[in-house]
């Protein structure tokens, strides 16, 4: 254990930090102890959930970067065993070069496979390739019972919930996961420009078929007859034969690097509407109206915003959230909706990223299901973006769609059960990996994941 | 849970009695207040309250007969409001009392209540506060604070002086608590259409306690430390502050 103090702790958002003693162990034996004697504690990676997900108010956090070695590697299958802590970078370290990929990405290579498990993350392949579960051949987890391990064959209920489960079965501290091959680290890219969002949607929905990943950047300022307009980004790995010149010598070549960080945060959000709009217009016109087999680096097409090191203190003191939602297809009104309600209320966004799914999992608290879906980052500390995110809610919620719960900072939590119709039986597997109710996180307690502590109940009474 | 937009899911309120708190746990209500302990000396005031709040969707409204003044018990009643709602997300301390500033009516008896009432009551209720919310690592006291703190005159100086006294207090207090998870936020109200002030005659720029909750509400959205309400007070009273005794003096009323 290499520490034993009180911290305050915050998501990705920088925002609504609390207090709780931060833990951080070195091998499994040592979680397993931990949550022996913990009474209240969450698993937390390497915090980039952007809202309250790895915070426990007044508990313990259990730091998981000190667990994060690789452990088995079967090339033949392309399997390989990890600690829970270990990132999508390391991991790709160690697995590129030898011709094999994870799976499933999300945006950034930052985050340890055990929190990419928990909140069962998807990436610019969803609808073709779901979630990361998909691809998890067993997992080992912690729970105050002693640890368990469990897969899509042993303890399926247990498995499926701990998928998507954001930590509250138990701390993760193995997972086999089954890799792509690869024939080369670069990607080639066809880049479009759709000048509003019916022609974005258009092409995204008829490119399903013919790219693996894809994904359309949305100009959230945008309102009127452009609103939607978006640069769309696709494709595939790329074979040695797409190469050129000295790249054809190193076609697995993986160097992942920061190149810039940002070294404080500024007193107020440089994030704003005066620097937005000019941003987005640049950004947009910049792109190509149409350009095909461009060869980009793996780290260039899924991770650009990792090259820039602390980009969230970009926001200022007051932080930011991102509200990403899924509707199914047919409820593309309510994408337009969002995009408007966000406008009219004054919260300008900066990256919106709008795509498609596939079909969802067997994992109760999953987030992807058959539709599109939206997220958007917004600058705190505006006095009309709660009521404006709580009509969102109502509209994504009565179209049958849900958000995120890795990205919640502020859901409704009254829309919990609507959302994910499965939350009661995910409640009950918690309940019986963990009678006395130790994983519990500021999320969980937020919106109600977990079964009210006793002394909340006896308030109830009148 | 306290979310990222500063919306509070339970709250105590100490004056639970109070026009603009219960005017602000309305506003909340809308968003995700769901659990209230109010807590104040008049029982009757606090079941209208209750009632109230009850119609307005709070699911759950506990009440406790409290005297802010009585220090002896701060820390008791806090232990009781925590095993009431679990986790506090919102301490709102809105006990206040008006009073008499004119010298031929006050007595020494007057004066140390209405000090106990406005500031070392509040202040020692605070602190019991502060410390226990420590220990959950998060939430956010409000404390009604009032311009007749930020500078005193002759017309409600007993009252005035006492207000600003928890408005240092306050600042004070959220200070220490900086890197603790905890945060206070100050509430500078001007003249307020209530209970309190029923019968006296408006200052300029009176307000309401809807139009005070309002503000509240958004300094809770905004992370403000200070609000004031309206406004328009932070401006007036950065001029006023510096104006010579002797022309302050002669305001009247």
């Amino acid at each position: 254990m290499t520490s034993n103090q009180s911290d305050i702790f915050v998501g990705w958002g920088r925002s609504n930090g609390t207090g709780a003693r931060h833990l951080r162990p070195l091998n499994m034996r040592e979680v397993d102890a931990l949550v022996e004697e913990s009474s209240m504690c969450i698993a937390r990676g390497l915090g980039r959930a952007y809202g309250d997900a790895a915070q426990c108010a007044g508990g313990t956090v259990i730091d998981c970067t000190g667990l994060s070695e690789i452990l088995a590697f079967d090339v033949t299958h392309g399997v390989i065993r990890v600690e829970a802590g270990c990132s999508l970078d390391q991991l790709s370290r160690y697995s590129v070069s030898r011709g094999w990929f994870v799976p499933v990405t999300p945006g950034t290579a930052f985050v340890t496979i055990g929190g990419a498990v928990a909140a069962d993350v998807h990436g610019k392949n969803h609808h073709r390739e779901g979630s990361i579960a998909r691809y998890v051949e067993e997992i080992c987890i912690a729970t105050p019972e002693g640890p368990r391990i469990i897969s899509p064959n042993q303890e399926p209920e247990l498995f499926w919930a701990t998928c998507g489960g954001m930590g509250l079965t138990g701390v993760i501290t193995e997972v086999s996961l089954r890799l792509v091959p690869i024939a080369t680290s670069s990607i080639s890219v066809d880049t479009d420009r759709a000048q509003d969002l019916e022609a974005c949607m258009e092409m995204l929905a008829s490119g399903d078929e013919r790219y693996r990943y894809s994904v359309a950047w949305i100009d959230a300022r945008k309102s009127g007859r452009g609103l939607g307009r978006a640069i769309v980004t696709r494709g595939d790995h790329a074979d040695v034969d797409d190469l050129v010149g000295t790249q054809r010598n190193i076609p697995l070549a993986y160097n992942h690097v920061q190149r810039l960080s940002v070294p404080f945060t500024p007193p107020v959000s440089v994030v704003n509407a005066l620097t937005l709009p000019a941003f987005n217009s640049l950004w947009y016109h910049k792109a190509p109206k149409h350009r095909v087999n461009e060869i980009q680096s793996m780290n260039a097409f899924f991770y650009p915003l990792d090259m820039l090191g602390d980009w969230n203190r970009l926001y200022g003191p007051k932080g930011f959230t991102q509200y990403q939602m899924v509707v199914p297809f047919g409820a593309e009104q309510v994408v337009r909706y969002t995009i408007e309600r966000l406008q009219e209320a004054g919260s300008p966004s900066t990256l919106a990223v709008l795509k498609r799914f596939g079909e969802g999992d067997l994992a109760p608290l999953s987030f992807p299901m058959l539709g599109w879906t939206l997220a958007l980052d917004i600058p705190l500390g505006s006095p009309s973006l709660g009521m404006a995110l709580d009509d969102c809610d109502r509209h994504v919620a009565n179209a049958g769609g849900r958000v995120y719960l890795a990205k919640d900072g502020r859901m409704r939590p009254e829309l919990m059960r609507e959302m994910y119709p499965r939350l009661d039986q995910f409640i009950e597997i918690c309940h019986r990996t963990d009678p006395r109710g130790v994983f519990v996180s500021d999320l969980s307690r937020r919106i109600g994941l977990t079964p009210m502590p006793p002394t909340h109940r006896k308030g109830m009474t009148p | 849970m306290n979310d990222v937009t500063g919306m509070p899911q339970t709250a105590v309120v100490i004056g639970g009695g109070s026009d603009i708190a219960l005017a602000t746990l309305r506003l909340l209500a809308k968003r995700r207040l769901r659990r209230v302990v109010l807590l104040g000396r008049n029982e009757e005031a606090l079941n209208e309250a209750a009632e109230l709040l009850k119609g307005a969707g709070v699911e759950d409204v506990m009440t406790t007969i409290f005297d802010v003044s009585d220090v002896a018990h701060a820390s008791e009643i806090v232990e009781k409001t925590v095993a009431l709602l679990g986790t506090i997300d919102l301490v709102f301390v809105a006990a206040g009392f008006l009073g008499d500033a004119n010298l031929e009516v006050i007595d020494p008896e007057i004066v140390a209540h209405s000090i106990a009432t406005n500031f070392t009551g509040p202040a020692a209720v605070m602190t019991a506060f502060a410390q226990r919310l420590t220990r959950q690592g998060y939430g956010r006291i409000v404390v009604l604070s009032s311009v007749a703190g930020v500078r005193v005159r002759k017309a409600n100086f007993v009252y005035g002086s006492a207000k600003a006294g928890l408005d240092g207090f306050a600042q004070g207090l959220d200070d220490a608590l900086a890197k603790t998870g905890l945060s206070v936020m100050i509430v500078r109200p001007g003249f307020v259409h209530s209970k309190m002030t029923f019968g006296l005659k408006a200052a300029p720029m009176a307000t309401t306690p809807e139009a005070v909750a309002q503000a509240i509400v958004r300094g809770l959205e905004t992370g403000a430390s200070v609000v004031w309400a309206p406004a328009s007070l932070m401006w007036v009273f950065g001029v006023l502050v510096h104006l010579p005794r002797k022309l302050w003096r002669l305001i009247p009323g």
